[in-house]
Order: structure tokens, then C-alpha cells, then sequence
């Protein structure tokens, strides 16, 4: 496979103002997305994953830094046409499959909102089949369409916010934490649909999420975020056989088995913050496998693993 | 041998509905001992949350029947208690985990204040002794600097913090049964294995028997000493959590085990689905309400619903596939391949 990058993120940036303190909820990140793979991000409630996603798709206007997509400036390109362009490729599922489809609209009318403001398939009968070949390819049926969202289960909500994500046929797309709220057999559907539909499309994926096991099932690669940081990154194997950072260490040890053998003996590591001086940046361990610190500190973990 | 604490019977729990009367729970049967914990686990409306409230005898009345059955706690019937009879066992033997911790905290009361409350509702003691105590409990759930955060509100404390609170509440009465309804499912997995721990803690001292709900398996491996899976209101298998994870006999138990990825798998395998929709609870199917999900169906699963079948002294499982007369069934290949893969780990841990 030749690597292309889709997306490049360079010393990103995202504070919010609370009062008189600054939340540094993104601190100065860096990291490239390959066309076609799933690049998961991990890491503890409030440590910046959905606000990394969020600012990459331009809901924000950032503090620092340039996220290029295709090889434009998300934050600079201003032609409507280009935005419009930017705005179709980039998708985002959400969380939570309640909050995020207005009850009150069918499932046809969710998957077809964006068609309007994008000017596509104006003739009715052209609509009408997108929209059933989008049901198709989430798994749900023609019937589907005219139902309302709170007719539907909740792991056939999650289908249908993946079939408004595909509607405009984007090329990628963030999902944020998109099984967190289903049960285990639904997530493994939910799951399984993300995989055909990446093979069929060429999808891209950031795919984030705090549950380490199906994000070491679904990603190629993995970024292990904490504070605002970006701590570790690399090939999913790597990072889960192989962690280098205390921190991912503590992360993994955390993890609890399917196995009630293997369970009795999980001994937790516990994790000690160390803050990194002004000139820590991020060290090549193994191919494409990236440690945030110092060189030296980076060093003693190393020779400790 | 260990002191029973609590056994169900027969259980049946009934919504009657605008269209129709919900059947959440058809005949549910399990018992716990002293010190054991129970885990529950299904799938999303297999009535785990309503079997666990009626052990509480929390089903709002009406909509809510309890239709048939007994709830022992001890030897006694909780079915036929009084709200006031009740509400003296509940908090005093029996305390609830919910899944939100916010519904059960009071948002405009001290956190500290909730607890003492909680403390001298069942305990003739001193206000200044049960605030002592209450301290006690915040740092035994890892709460730092206990003494400020006594007189803190709810909303001064983060997510998984107010769950450590709300499980310092629950514990506050000494309980002979916690009953916890996906703790902590809400929860990073750092915290999570924080709360795991010292739920077995507390378990260790007090000898608290505890009813674990859960949709998570690798919680359920951690925790559990026993494992009910419930499918359509019934328990479909239960047994040890060593018979449920290395010797499982249900079609259903299956599908969940394989559902889980497998993290030492290299190789891109699909995971394994549970194809289908859960069935009306209002019109249960006729035979075995998991037939139609089946792969393994058998013609019988339509007629007839199946007994448990005993597997062993502690291993039961309601499927046909156990009866003497069936084709010899064996369970998916990914799920078996991972079950050797653990057994294999095992044997060489011990070498
Ligand atoms: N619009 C905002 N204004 C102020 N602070 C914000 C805003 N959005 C996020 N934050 C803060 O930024 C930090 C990161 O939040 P973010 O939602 O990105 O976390 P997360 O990693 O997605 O967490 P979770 O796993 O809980 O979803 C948090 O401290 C949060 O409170
Ligand atoms: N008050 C009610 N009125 C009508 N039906 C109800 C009521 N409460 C529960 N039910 C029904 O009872 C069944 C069992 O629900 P229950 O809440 O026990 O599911 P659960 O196994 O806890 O699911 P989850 O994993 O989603 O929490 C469901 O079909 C539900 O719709
Ligand atoms: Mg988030
Ligand atoms: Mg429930």
C-alpha cells in the first residue's frame, strides 16, 4: 500500500476561555491520517478526543496551528465552492444515537437533509433511490424510510446516523465515540458495517473512543491522547504489545479480559504524571511508532519495556 | 456452607401498556449466597434493570405487575412487604447502584449531608459519629481530601467521581446485597478498575453479596463468581463464571462471547453478530423465544420451549440443543478458538 496522506495535523491548538482560566483542551498536536486507513484516538473522559475531532471538521475557530486536508488548509481555504467541497468530504457520526436525529423527521428526511443544501439528486425519483441504497448499505430496508427516528432501536439509530454520514458520499469520516452507548452484540455489528463500508469506499477513519478493545479490533493505527497531549502513536499492534509510554501501560493494564482465569491475576499498573519541560517533542521508537517526552526520559522507558 | 441470602422463584414481571401487556420478566429463578456475586448480562431489554428493581420492589405500580413468584430475602417474602416494610430493608439490606449516578444524588444537597443521612437513617448513632464515618467512606472510595469534599455539592465533583459517591452511599448502610446496575459503564477504564477493586474490597471485609448487571464480559470476568444470562426475560444459562466463559451451551451465550474482540488476534476476522431483532415481549414467541436468532434451531424451538437442562451441579442451560436425543451441536469456531487460546495461556502460566 502507498501512503498518502489525507490529512495532516501540525501543532494544533484548542483553548477555551472559562472565566478567568484557559482550558487547554488540544495542546499543540501533530499527526497525518493515510487515505484509507482507521486511526483510532483513546484516552480518559476530558482529555481533548472529541475536541481534536471537532476542530479538525471546522466547528471551531482554532487557537494555533493548520489541520490540511487534501492538501488544503481546513481554516484558510474561503471560496464557497471549496468549502462546499470540504464540507461533503468531511463527515462526522456522533456519540449518542437519541440526541443526535431530531425525532420528529423520518429516517428519509435524516439521510436526505444534506442533498438540498448541496444542490444533489433535485429530481424525486433520483432521491428517492439514493436514499434507499444508503438504507441498503447500512442494513436497514426501503420500509425504513418513512419511519420515524424514535421508532428505531438504538443500534439501528447508529445505522441510520452512518447512512446521513455517507450521504454526501465523503471520503472521511470522524466518528466520535459511535458504540460507546450500544450493547456488545449491536456493537459488533455497528462495527462490522464500519469495516464493509471502509473495504467498499475507501473510506478514511478517525474513529474515537475510550473502549481500547474494539478500537484495537477496528484501527490500523492508534493515538493515545491524555491532557490535551498526544503521548504515543503508532501501529495498533505496536502500541498494544509493545506500549512505551507509562501511560498507555496504565491504560492497557486496565483493560478487563473475557478470560476470569487471566482476571484473577490482571495486576493494574497505576499511572504518575510526569510534566514534560518546554523542549519535549516526539521520538521514533520503531517504525512509525511515535513517544512523546524527552530523549532522555523517552530513553529509560524504552529501556525499560 | 455459606448462608443464602437471597433466592428468587419463578419470578414474573408484567407492564400493562396501551398496547398491550409487556412480559419484562417470565420466570426467573436464581439464588446467591453470602459474600458471592452475581453477575447479570444481556442484552439491551432482556429485563436485567427490571429484575433487579423488583428485588427492590421498585417497579412502579401501576404500570408495573408482579405477576407471580417469590423474592426470599433471608427466608422472607419481600413480594407481600408494605412500602413501609420495604423501605426499611431497602438502604439496610439491600442497597442499589444506578446506572445514573445523577438520579440518585440530590443535586441541591451537600454531598457529605447525603451520606451522614443515609448513615443515621439505619444507625443509632451520633450526628458527629456519622460524619466520621461518612468521611471514612468518601476516602475508602478514593475520594481525595474527603474533609472538603464532605461539604461540596454534586456538581462540584466529575463524572466518575459522583460515582464513587453514589457507591459510598450504597455501602453507607452496611448492605447484605448491593445490587449495582452498570456502575460503571459511564466510566474511563482506569476508574472503572478502581471501582472494581474496591467493590471487592468491601466485599472481602463485609462478606456483601452483590447482584452485578453489566453488558460488558470482560467486567463480568472480573467480577463475577456467578453468571445469570438473560435473554426475552428468562435466564437462558447460568452457572459458574469459569462454566460460562470456557464451557458455554446456549446459542445466545455464544453470540455474545463472540461479539467481543479478541485482542491477541492478528489476523482481520469479522466479528461474530447475533443476527436479527429481539422478540415482542408483548406476543413472546411460541417454543423458544431465541429460535428465531438461531442458527442452530432445531424444529422442536418452534413448538416447544425448552426445560433447563442441567449441564452440571452448577451449570444450567434452557436450550434444546442438551437434550439427549439432538444432533451433536458445537459452538461457532471463533468462540471455540478463543476459548482454547485462554485455556492454552493458562497451561502455560502454570508451567
Ligand atoms: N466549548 C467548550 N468550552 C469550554 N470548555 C470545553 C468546551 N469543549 C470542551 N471543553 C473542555 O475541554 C476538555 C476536553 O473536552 P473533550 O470533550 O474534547 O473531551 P473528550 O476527550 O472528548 O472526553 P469524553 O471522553 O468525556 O467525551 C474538557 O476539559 C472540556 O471540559
Ligand atoms: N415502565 C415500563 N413500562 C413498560 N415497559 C417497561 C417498563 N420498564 C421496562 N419495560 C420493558 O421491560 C423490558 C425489560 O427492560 P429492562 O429495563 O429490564 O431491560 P435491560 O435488560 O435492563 O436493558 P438495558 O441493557 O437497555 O438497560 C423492556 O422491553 C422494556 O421496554
Ligand atoms: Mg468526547
Ligand atoms: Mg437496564
Amino acid at each position: 500500500m502507498t501512503k498518502n496522506k489525507i490529512l495532516e495535523v501540525k501543532a494544533l491548538k484548542q483553548y477555551f476561555q472559562s472565566g478567568s482560566t484557559t482550558i487547554k483542551a488540544v495542546d499543540n498536536i501533530s499527526f497525518d491520517v493515510y487515505e484509507g486507513e482507521t486511526l483510532g484516538l483513546v484516552g480518559e473522559s476530558g482529555c481533548g478526543k472529541s475536541t481534536t475531532g471537532r476542530s479538525i471538521i471546522n466547528l471551531y475557530n482554532i487557537t494555533a496551528g493548520e489541520i490540511i486536508f487534501k492538501g488544503k488548509n481546513v481554516h484558510t481555504n474561503k471560496s464557497k465552492k471549496e468549502k462546499q467541497q470540504f464540507n461533503r468530504e468531511m463527515q462526522m457520526i456522533f456519540q449518542d444515537p437519541y440526541a443526535s436525529l431530531n425525532p420528529r423527521m423520518t429516517a428519509g428526511e435524516i439521510i436526505s437533509e444534506g442533498f438540498k443544501i448541496h444542490g444533489l439528486y433535485r429530481n424525486k425519483q433520483e432521491r428517492q433511490k439514493k436514499i434507499y441504497e444508503l438504507l441498503h448499505a447500512v442494513g436497514l430496508n426501503s420500509e425504513h424510510a418513512n419511519r420515524y427516528a424514535h421508532e428505531f432501536s438504538g443500534g439501528q439509530r447508529q445505522r441510520l446516523g452512518i447512512a446521513r454520514a455517507l450521504s454526501l458520499d465523503p471520503s472521511f469520516i470522524i466518528a466520535d465515540e459511535p458504540i460507546s452507548a450500544l450493547d456488545v452484540s449491536i456493537q459488533a455489528q455497528v462495527v462490522n458495517l464500519l469495516k464493509d463500508l471502509q473495504k467498499e469506499r475507501g473510506l478514511t477513519y478517525l474513529f474515537i473512543a475510550h473502549d481500547l478493545s474494539m478500537v484495537k479490533y477496528i484501527s490500523d493505527r492508534i493515538a493515545v491522547m491524555y491532557r490535551g497531549k498526544i503521548l504515543e502513536i503508532g501501529k495498533a499492534d505496536d502500541i498494544y504489545h509493545h506500549p512505551v509510554h507509562p501511560y498507555t501501560k496504565s491504560l492497557l493494564s486496565a483493560i478487563p479480559l473475557p478470560d476470569p482465569l487471566s482476571e484473577q491475576r490482571r495486576v493494574r499498573i497505576p499511572y504518575e504524571h510526569q510534566e514534560m519541560p518546554e523542549n519535549a517533542t516526539y521520538y521514533e521508537v520503531d517504525e512509525e511508532h511515535f513517544v512523546y517526552g524527552t530523549e532522555q526520559v523517552v530513553n529509560t522507558w524504552i529501556s525499560s519495556r | 456452607m455459606a448462608k443464602k441470602v437471597i433466592e428468587v422463584k419463578d419470578l414474573h414481571v408484567h407492564f400493562k401498556t396501551f398496547s398491550g401487556t409487556v412480559q419484562a420478566v417470565r420466570g426467573v429463578n436464581f439464588e446467591l449466597f453470602e459474600g458471592e456475586t452475581l453477575a447479570i448480562v444481556g442484552e439491551s431489554g432482556s429485563g436485567k434493570s427490571v429484575t433487579s428493581n423488583a428485588l427492590m420492589k421498585l417497579i412502579p405500580q401501576p404500570p408495573g405487575i408482579y405477576a407471580a413468584g417469590e423474592i426470599l430475602l433471608n427466608g422472607t417474602d419481600l413480594i407481600p412487604l408494605t412500602d413501609k416494610e420495604m423501605s426499611k430493608i431497602r438502604g439496610n439490606d439491600i442497597s442499589m447502584i444506578f446506572q445514573d449516578p445523577m438520579t440518585s444524588l440530590n443535586p441541591t444537597m451537600k454531598v457529605g449531608k447525603q451520606i451522614t443521612e443515609v448513615i443515621l437513617q439505619h444507625k443509632t448513632i451520633s450526628r458527629s459519629e456519622a460524619k466520621i464515618k461518612a468521611i471514612e467512606l468518601l476516602n475508602k472510595v478514593g475520594i481525595p481530601f474527603p474533609e472538603k469534599r464532605y461539604s461540596q455539592y454534586p456538581h462540584e465533583f466529575s463524572g466518575g467521581m459522583r460515582q464513587r459517591v453514589v457507591i459510598a452511599i450504597a455501602l453507607a448502610a452496611d448492605p447484605k446485597l448491593l445490587i449495582a446496575d452498570e456502575p460503571t459503564t459511564a466510566l474511563d477504564v482506569t476508574i472503572q478498575a478502581q471501582i472494581l477493586e474496591l467493590m471487592k474490597e468491601i466485599q472481602e471485609t463485609s462478606k456483601t453479596s452483590i447482584i452485578f448487571i453489566t453488558h460488558d464480559l470482560g467486567v463480568v470476568a472480573n467480577v463475577a463468581d456467578r453468571v445469570a444470562v438473560m435473554y426475552a426475560g428468562q435466564i437462558v444459562e447460568y452457572g459458574t463464571v469459569n462454566d460460562i466463559f470456557y464451557n458455554p451451551k446456549h446459542p445466545y451465550t455464544w453470540g455474545l462471547l463472540g461479539s467481543m474482540p479478541d485482542l491477541d488476534n492478528e489476523a482481520e476476522e469479522r466479528l461474530y453478530t447475533i443476527p436479527g431483532t429481539p422478540p415482542d415481549l408483548i406476543h413472546p414467541p411460541k417454543g423458544d423465544a431465541f429460535a428465531a436468532r438461531n442458527e442452530f434451531a432445531l424444529a422442536i424451538d418452534y413448538e416447544m420451549e425448552p426445560p433447563m437442562f442441567k449441564v452440571s451441579d452448577t451449570h444450567y442451560a434452557k436450550t434444546w440443543l442438551l437434550h439427549e436425543q439432538s444432533p451433536n451441536i458445537e459452538m461457532p469456531h471463533i468462540v471455540r478458538k478463543r476459548i482454547d487460546s485462554f485455556l492454552a495461556k493458562e497451561a502455560m502460566h502454570h508451567d
